[in-house]
């Protein structure tokens, strides 16, 4: 049964899907893993700042601190839904320091 | 300088490549982050492989207020004092020191049933390993699970780390994020000195259920965890058995685990030695009919 389920229905096994999975969220908890502290707080208080301004909520925000040699940039990066912002520039907001 | 004549008695020193320098013992953390992938059973199995090879080694409970390590290691009637009594000067390393019945150069040093966690004070745990490693060629560790106090005291110190992983994305997540903290708050990373040294073993292996992509594979692990293999351990009633009888289970000569740990350690002292264990078994008709596992 099972195996003629199979041949017309190809299906990832459950240890491909464990291993995408993993990969994803490994991704993600080894950029935020070598952050300083201040990041959330910085995030915390441009939210405050920003949403003075515009309708924004707290995951449309995204700071991230990337070393490459000698350098590191912070970048900063704030998504802005079409609608809630009253002035003619785009739709995203992005910001390198 | 009687610890280095002790060091020269036992067994064969520099015959071995991955000697560290020599005089100078080496501290490994058998660590996992995830509970229940084998840690102990890991620490006391390498422990006992060491000494096999003829490395006189001592196997550390690092999991205050659930002593462990005694039972899997078969000495539970024999522990008077602990490490806690040690690092608070209430007792002498050689008071508190079992020496294993079965094997000269393996002793086992168990943790205090203490509840007061932060009985591990770092300069007190210094001063215990300073001891140790006049002593013994090898210092084991055996870490506590999670990411508290006693799981970063134990890997510390550390000049190599024993990642114990099972396939199965919470012990692997587990698994990266110990990476990381070896990374950055052991003794090595805070002094900038060469990082620990990192070895993946993957336990608890079910070949013919990664053919059926049931499990994760071994290359999977590997791949997402980016750290050299040290061994593949499969899943065996053995280990049951050993934890049961309180030996460790590199002593049970038919033990597909054993004899994968010990593996394992001809590898961690520098050996080649290929991969068993990894593929689905083809039982035989005769070991069907009188096999055991």
């Amino acid at each position: 049964m099972g195996f003629f389920r199979s041949l017309f229905q190809p299906r990832p096994t459950s240890a491909a899907i464990a291993k995408e999975r993993l990969k994803i969220v490994l991704a993600h908890e080894r950029a935020g893993r070598n952050a300083p502290d201040f990041l959330p707080l910085l995030q915390k208080e441009l939210l405050a700042v920003v949403g003075r301004y515009v309708e924004i909520s707290e995951d449309m925000i995204r700071v991230t601190l990337a070393n490459a040699g000698d350098t590191s940039s912070l970048e900063i990066n704030i998504e802005i839904e079409a609608g809630k912002l009253k002035t003619p520039s785009g739709p995203a907001l992005s910001a390198a320091v | 300088m009687g610890a280095e004549n002790d060091l020269r008695k036992n067994g064969p020193i520099g015959s071995d490549k991955a000697e560290g320098t020599p005089g100078l013992a080496k501290v490994i953390v058998v660590t996992s982050g995830k509970g229940g992938v084998g840690k102990t059973t890991t620490s006391a199995a390498f422990a006992a492989g060491l000494a096999m090879r003829g490395h006189k080694t001592v196997v550390i409970d690092f999991d205050v207020g659930l002593r462990n390590l005694d039972l899997v290691m078969g000495c539970e009637r024999r522990v008077v004092f602990d490490f806690i009594n040690v690092i608070n000067g209430d007792a002498n390393l050689n008071q508190a020191l079992i020496k294993d019945k079965r094997h000269d150069n393996l002793f086992i040093f168990p943790t205090s049933q203490t509840r007061d966690k932060n009985a591990l004070k770092r300069e007190g745990v210094e001063r215990v390993m300073e001891e140790l490693k006049q002593q013994f060629e090898y210092i084991i560790c055996d870490s506590p699970a999670g990411i508290e106090h006693g799981a970063i005291t134990a890997l510390y110190f550390a000049d190599s780390a024993i990642i114990v992983t099972n396939p199965e994305v919470s012990s692997v997540r587990d698994s990266d994020r110990i990476i990381g903290i070896l990374a950055s708050r052991s003794r090595r990373a805070e002094r900038s000195e060469p990082p620990v040294d990192i070895h993946l073993l993957l336990t608890r292996y079910d070949p013919a259920r990664v053919a059926k992509g049931e499990m994760l594979a071994v290359d999977d692990v590997k791949e997402i965890l980016s750290i050299p293999l040290l061994g593949v351990i499969p899943e065996s009633e053995s280990v049951l058995r050993a934890s049961n009888t309180g030996t460790p289970v590199v002593f049970d000569e038919n033990s597909p685990a054993g004899r994968a740990y010990v593996d394992a350690v001809a590898r961690f002292l520098g050996e080649q030695r290929e991969m068993r264990f990894v593929k689905p078994e083809r039982r035989s008709f005769f070991r069907t009919i009188f096999g055991r596992a």
